[in-house]
């Protein structure tokens, strides 16, 4: 119990902290590594919370794929970070106000219970206890049946953003000779190929060059 | 086990810190991680709710991760092509759409 209790604590300053130095830090890089952090200390929370199965979808998804895209993006551009620096306070009022209403706005929602969360009963429980089904296989007899329209159009927007970014990145280049399928297949053998007749021994019309 | 109310204060704590840096940097780059904070502020969020009252949220949860990692793949796309075209990631001077 205790342990749970201090496990949370350290978890919760871990992301907490690592959040505010995503924003505050100076380097992309150390932005990038720190979101890692935070999304590494979200993962244990989810173990405490018995989701082990989204921590590490979590890690696999965000820190092998996203963040290394993140890290790969950052290295790719070469800019002057800097400079972007310069009017860092132009927006420091504006946004903070504005991010601490909303805060404070969360903060007495869930402190007040306004909101009375209730989960009908009829709608299916993805989470029996651990005893009964592991968490993957609890998250599967769900998603696959119930939700199996949304995993499709899940499906259907990986697709669209995979073709959208190659679309987007896509360069052509003209400085390069390729071959065209098109070009070779609509050819006209009888077009393309000529028949001569050439005497023996006389020197023919036909010379290559 | 700990309250369910120290989990919502966190994913909250973690949103408004997503929700200023989403408004408060300039750079696109940035402002991309922001969002990925206070996404990830949501599924906590979810995730905890579906834990102590044992709801769907666990679903919605991983259906945000994939939406999560689409957006980022489209983001990138984007910015890379603004950097092409404009040489900066600056969302300030990204204004051609502005009034």
């Amino acid at each position: 119990m205790i342990i749970q209790t201090i496990m949370f604590y350290v978890l919760a300053v871990g992301t907490v902290g690592a959040g505010v130095m995503v924003i505050a830090s100076r380097n992309p890089v150390h932005s990038v590594l720190f979101l890692i952090l935070a999304f590494f200390n979200s993962a244990g929370l989810f173990v405490m919370m018995g989701a082990e199965f989204l921590a590490m979808i979590l890690i696999i998804v965000y820190v092998g794929a996203v963040a290394v895209l993140f890290l790969f993006v950052v290295m790719m551009l070469d800019i002057n970070f800097a400079e972007l620096r310069a009017g860092f306070l132009q927006y420091l009022p504006i946004g903070g106000v504005i991010g601490i209403i909303l805060l404070a706005e969360l903060v007495m929602v869930f402190a007040s219970g306004a909101i009375e969360i209730e989960v009908p009963t009829n709608v299916a429980s993805p989470t029996p206890p651990p005893d009964e089904v592991t968490n993957t296989q609890a998250l599967g007899d769900v998603l696959y049946t119930r939700y199996a329209y949304l995993f499709q159009g899940a499906g259907f927007i990986l697709l669209i953003a995979m073709v959208g970014a190659i679309v987007l990145t896509h360069r052509r280049r003209t400085d390069v000779r390729r071959q065209r399928i098109a070009d070779q297949v609509a050819r006209d053998p009888k077009a393309a190929v000529r028949l001569t007749d050439i005497e023996p021994g006389a020197e023919g019309t036909w010379k290559s060059d | 086990m700990v309250p369910l109310l120290y989990y919502q204060l966190l994913s909250a704590a973690l949103f408004g810190i997503g929700l200023y840096g989403v408004l408060a940097r300039r750079s696109a780059v940035l402002i991309v991680l922001s969002i990925e904070l206070m996404l990830n502020a949501v599924n906590i969020n979810l995730i905890a709710a579906a834990s102590y009252l044992n709801g769907i949220g666990r679903v919605i949860a991983i259906f945000v991760i994939t939406v999560a990692a689409a957006e980022v793949g489209l983001a990138f796309a984007i910015i890379l092509r603004m950097y092409r075209n404009r040489g900066t990631v600056n969302v300030d001077e990204i204004n051609l759409l502005k009034w």
